[in-house]
């Protein structure tokens, strides 16, 4: 059993009040599992369980104000098996359970070597120890003493006329187990006790047959902010949403000359080379004004109507994705979209967007294309209902209107929408709308 | 000497920050990174510690909503609080292992630095025994609530530049019937950078520390925040 203490928050301060317990009696904690939560004067602080193990009773109520190491809980670890509770104790705010006397200590003892006062033979615990030589003990020291099989010879007495009291039991537990996590020479005097197992006595060169070493199979590694939170958005997404998607073959052909008239000239004049995605972002604008429900988001049983259209594009970057947005892209011409998405698409590589250059957008742009996709079907960017896919431009034969065979700029270009609120009718008009500005396109670029 | 990275994130929505608080702290704990002091303004929010007294929030929910106030029920020390725009809001996150095991010292320490930067623009702030904060002639001019999880930091102050005041009559500040002030309206016109400047300097004096300045970055920034 392992007595959880009201800790020592600072020099001056003698008590804590407990404000919360965040486990019940009968819980299951695990070591440096928070416990409780304390409260001094304006600062909450959450306390650790200084082993693991049941929690066997909890002995002060939430809201009671009690003096520094005072008993609050007890663990039981029995049935743990794990030995955890056995190393040293934890650093942290918990005091741990061996709780030692306050009064010389500044600092908190756990966090120094317990200190060997003796040789120190690791003691062989005589089952039933007479206790009559050693004077007068009162019954919790004898409970202490049974459950973890103390030689109470072996103790000195600090109470009052030599009497062992519970802390000189503690004082001992805590020291034997030391010992025994530490079998080795003693450690320096400054290293601090740490929960890892104490470095491996040098392993021999000539080693007795290994114990069937076998090749890991996984690797684990904890997922970065980043994908976390691209793994929630995913699921939400695909949770929320309806999705379908539409796809429209389009004619980039006249898009193409121009992009290859200007290409040269726009990359001396402005430094940036012309690519697809800003006309693309310019048709998607025009067709969002003409088919606002595509610039919508739900909410509950209504539609909210986005009057700025803000696009988000798309950026891959190593280990994951961002949208940054084009805030009133509807507002902008091509150039000027060029730089934009140039600008974001840059400083999403480099780590350096603003938060707010990734928030409040309306409709977003990912362009798998540059990465050789015919068509995707991605995933609705919350809390968008559409975002259009665009796949790459290639030169195919192509049937015309006059039945002849041509080599046209072919690009599949999809909308997946949330049918919760679009329908593939209106979807396939929207679609049409973009269609028709790109292959016919009509405004100038420089 | 120990290194503090400091984040001016500029507007950042209350639940934003929390998360991205949140990250920080637990990547603090597991030394991955060095003390953080993180500077924010928030969009107007009253949020209430988890000591706090509901009943201190004097509007409904439905009152807060048409004013546009959010609403953060949240772990800190303290009673409940209003944020808003004019105001600057300070999360350290600091591991006081390395400082010093002191959690009253620790609040002490923070209001020294938030007097040691008023007294920098004139303004004779001190502390009101018993009542955590820093005051000016009876009147708050800076709230304080803590966290601490195993040594590490979270929250921390708001310090009312030129905060609109008005907004407080939605709730007992700190659960304490006394009047609140700001620098503006105690006849200082300081640009909010400059007072960001001179808590900085007055944090590395008083914790000891050297505070370098850090740009976000997306992973954390972005992510954390979005």
């Amino acid at each position: 059993m392992v007595d959880v203490v009201m800790p020592q928050m600072g020099e001056s301060i003698v008590e804590g009040t407990l404000t919360r317990w965040l486990k019940k009696p009968g819980d299951r904690v695990e070591r440096d599992e928070p416990l409780f939560e304390i409260s001094t004067d304006k600062v909450d602080t959450e306390i650790p369980a200084p082993a693991a193990g049941i929690l066997k009773e909890t002995l002060v109520e939430e809201g009671k104000t009690v003096a520094i190491n005072t008993v609050v809980a007890r663990i039981d670890e029995t049935g743990d098996g794990t030995g955890a509770a056995a190393a040293p104790p934890a650093e942290a705010p918990a005091a741990p359970a061996p709780a030692p006397p306050a009064p010389p200590a500044a600092e908190r003892p756990p966090e120094q070597p317990p200190v060997r006062t003796e040789p120190a033979p690791v003691a062989p615990p005589p089952a039933a120890a007479p206790e009559e030589p050693i004077g007068p003990l009162s019954p919790l020291v004898r409970r202490m003493a049974r459950e973890h099989n103390i030689d109470l010879r072996q103790i000195k007495g600090t109470g009052a006329g030599g009497r062992i009291t519970r802390q000189d039991v503690e004082n001992y537990l805590a020291q034997r187990e030391a010992r025994e996590a530490r079998p080795a020479p003693p450690p320096p005097a400054a290293a601090p006790p740490t929960p890892a197992p104490a470095p491996p006595p040098a392993a021999p060169e000539i080693a007795p047959p290994p114990p069937r070493v076998e090749a890991a199979k996984t690797r684990v590694e904890p997922m970065s902010i980043m994908r976390s939170k691209i793994a929630e958005h995913m699921v939400l997404s695909k949770r929320t949403s309806a999705h379908v998607t539409t796809v429209h073959k389009i004619d980039m052909t006249r898009v193409a000359r121009i992009r290859a008239r200007h290409k040269e000239e726009v990359k001396a004049r402005y430094g940036y080379s012309l690519t697809y995605l800003p006309f693309i972002t310019r048709a998607a604008a025009e067709a969002l004004r003409a088919f606002p429900l595509c610039n919508a988001s739900v909410e509950g049983n209504n539609i909210i109507y986005h009057n700025e259209i803000n696009i988000g594009i798309a950026v891959a970057l190593e280990n994951g994705l961002i949208v940054p947005v084009i805030r009133n892209a509807d507002e902008k011409n091509v150039l000027g979209l060029q730089r934009a998405i140039a600008d974001l698409a840059a400083r999403a590589r480099s780590r350096q967007l603003k938060p707010d250059e990734v928030q409040g957008g309306t409709f977003s742009i990912t362009n798998f294309g540059s990465f050789g996709s015919l068509f995707g079907t991605p995933i609705i960017n919350q809390p968008q209902v559409a975002i259009l896919g665009v796949g790459a431009v290639e030169k195919t034969p192509v049937v015309t209107e006059d039945d002849a065979i041509a080599i046209r700029e072919i690009s599949l270009i999809g909308l997946t929408f949330d049918h919760r609120l679009i329908d593939g009718a209106y979807a396939d008009q929207f679609m049409q709308k973009v269609k028709s500005i790109l292959q016919n396109w009509s405004e100038e670029i420089l | 000497m120990r290194r503090c990275e400091l984040r001016d994130l500029g507007l950042v929505e209350y639940g934003r920050a929390l998360e991205l608080q949140r990250a920080l702290v637990e990547k603090r704990k597991r030394g991955e990174i060095p003390d953080q002091l993180l500077i924010v303004e928030h969009p107007h929010v009253i949020t209430l510690g988890r000591n706090g007294k509901p009943s201190n929030l004097l509007a409904s929910e439905e009152v807060l909503r048409r004013a546009g106030i959010s609403f953060f029920p949240i772990e800190r020390g303290g009673d409940i609080t209003y944020h808003g725009p004019g105001q600057i809001v300070g999360y350290p996150i600091f591991d006081l292992r390395e400082w010093k095991r002191d959690v009253v010292a620790y609040v002490r320490t923070l209001e020294e630095v938030i007097i040691g930067a008023l007294s920098d623009f004139g303004i004779a702030a001190g502390r009101l025994e018993g009542f955590t904060g820093c005051w000016v002639d009876g009147r708050k001019i800076a709230a304080i609530g803590v966290h601490i999880s195993r040594w590490v930091t979270s929250h921390g102050f708001a310090l009312n530049v030129t905060t609109d005041l008005s907004y407080f009559q939605y709730i007992v500040p700190c659960g304490l019937t006394k009047p609140v002030t700001s620098m503006a309206e105690l006849g200082v016109a300081a640009p909010r950078a400059e007072v960001i400047e001179s808590l900085t300097r007055h944090f590395a004096l008083n914790f000891g520390i050297e505070i370098v300045k850090r740009e976000i970055e997306t992973e954390e920034a972005v992510w954390s925040m979005s």
